[in-house]
């Protein structure tokens, strides 16, 4: 069974066609961004749907002391579970290999972007400071979760609002949000491009994730400039390979980054 | 709780606001939403397939098993740390109970039907919306179904006997928590659990209110599935 899909995705690409008849480089249409989607819980949540794929982020903030090395730093936390609710072949239990890189991809396009000021997130030096936890739930995986999880995480990020805290204490009042958002300073936004074949895909279904050769996860700031990638998949890449991805990537940016 | 009317403005036999849609998540067999004022249960049913390991498949008969799930941005204080609590594990169970009696396992030898709900934002009464939406979840799945079920939480704060507890009702030093579920027209009740000191005259009213909210929950079920397959 699985083998027959995989040669039906080779014979249409050889037509230059997918499944379902976008072409090679073409995004989902419906592309949507909600803001607020858990404001009676949360610090900041967000939906992103990319056709039938759907994610959720929320934000949860936390006082804790800060790393002894990073005495004055806030930090932050990217969790993403790949449970069987969002697809019938991932398996329930502890975090997955997949879903670990996953979260450290989507990590990294955040902290790696200078996007943060980390010593924003100081309270008192050494004693307290901020930490922020994204975590992401797949709800529908209809392909292409990685690009849906990182745009949920900046969404939810761009919703978040400080809670209110005793001075005095530290203990956090969650019920009362002030009116302090996590400042970014950029957006990053990842755009992954997989390889089948001789051929370059964005936005891939199920199968195609499936049956990919190479996969390159690109993350861009908002002047174009890369701040975090990740090469996947059992397959070689050429260097012309990956200028050629990361040129697709970054043409393709905008089509999230509008969403927004 | 000296007036007559409730910290959010509610009669005490009235619901919060509801919202159901069926067929929400396309990957699965069968999905649906309940939102009850501010706790919102997203349920996806995947299933049957083939039990594993091996050692719990029955060769009589199917298994229903419920996943309940708070995400870690969906309580009212602190980070709710994910994976299975001892509480959740109790919750999987409830739930498997309130739900099965009204599928038919006995047609799905060695296989189970797995009901997975995420929680998105919860405001009390989380495992009634997970049974009402888990419901609804099956029903689109195309299971034959002898009843829909459906599920809120009665309760009590100061001797008043109320109906789908928010939050600050539920977490009240003298509130009784009583979730029920049933099959509303079997008239059946499936779940039945009890916080609290309560006298039987009290827990008869209770039960009487959650029969009568359990119409109400219902008929937004029916008009969701409906709505679904017309």
């Amino acid at each position: 069974m699985a083998k027959i899909i995989r040669e039906h995705i080779h014979t249409l690409l050889e037509k230059g066609m997918r499944q379902d008849k976008r072409g090679l480089l073409e995004f989902r249409k419906d592309i949507s961004v909600e803001y607020g989607i858990s404001p009676k819980s949360a610090e900041g949540s967000a939906r992103v749907r990319i056709g039938e794929t759907e994610v959720v982020a929320g934000i949860k903030m936390a006082i804790a002391e800060p790393y002894p090395d990073q005495k004055d730093r806030g930090t932050i936390m990217v969790g993403v579970e790949l449970s069987p609710f969002a697809n019938n072949s991932f398996e329930s239990g502890p975090p997955s290999t997949e879903s670990i890189e996953l979260a450290r991809v989507v990590d990294r396009g955040i902290r790696e972007s200078g996007a943060m000021d980390f010593r924003k997130l100081c309270i008192k030096e050494g004693e307290k400071v901020w930490q922020v936890f994204i975590d992401i739930y797949p709800i529908n995986d209809a392909g292409n979760l990685r690009d849906a999880s990182s745009l949920a995480a900046l969404a939810a990020l761009k919703d978040a609002k400080f809670p209110e805290y005793d001075k005095k204490t530290f203990e956090i009042d969650y019920k009362k949000l002030t009116s302090k958002n996590i400042s970014l300073e950029d957006e990053p936004i990842e755009v992954t491009v997989i390889k089948i074949k001789d051929d370059y895909l964005v936005d891939p279904s199920v199968e195609e994730e499936e049956w990919l050769d190479a996969r390159l996860t690109v993350a861009f700031l908002k002047d174009g400039d890369i701040c975090a990638m990740q090469k996947g998949g059992n397959g070689m890449l050429s260097t012309e390979d990956i200028n050629k991805m990361i040129d697709i990537a970054q043409d393709k940016v905008i089509v999230l980054r509008k969403a927004l | 709780m000296t007036t007559n009317k409730r910290t959010d403005g509610r009669n005490f036999d009235e619901l919060r606001k509801m919202e159901a849609k069926v067929g929400v998540v396309s990957s699965a067999n069968g999905s649906a939403m309940f939102k009850i004022g501010n706790t919102t249960a997203i349920a996806v049913v995947r299933g049957p397939k083939k039990l594993h390991p091996k050692f719990l498949q029955n060769p009589e008969t199917g298994r229903l098993r419920c996943f309940y799930n708070m995400v870690s941005f969906s309580g009212s204080g602190d980070r709710v740390r994910p994976g299975p609590s001892r509480r959740t594990k109790e919750i999987n169970l409830v739930m498997e109970n309130a739900l099965a009696p009204a599928i038919d396992l006995s047609r799905f030898p060695g296989s189970s039907v797995d009901v997975f709900v995420n929680l998105i934002q919860t405001d009390a009464g989380t495992r009634c919306a997970a049974i009402t939406a888990a419901a609804m979840a099956l029903a689109d799945a195309g299971f034959e179904m002898r009843d829909l079920v459906t599920a809120v939480a009665a309760g009590l704060v100061e001797d008043q006997v109320l109906v789908d507890l928010n939050y600050d009702e539920d977490s009240h030093e003298m509130g009784v928590d009583i979730p029920i579920a049933m099959m509303p027209n079997e008239d059946k009740i499936t779940l039945l659990q009890l916080d609290g000191r309560v006298k039987k005259e009290k827990l008869n009213e209770a039960i009487e209110l959650a029969r009568s909210a359990c119409k109400k929950i219902y008929k937004v079920q029916r008009a969701a599935l409906v709505e679904r397959y017309e």
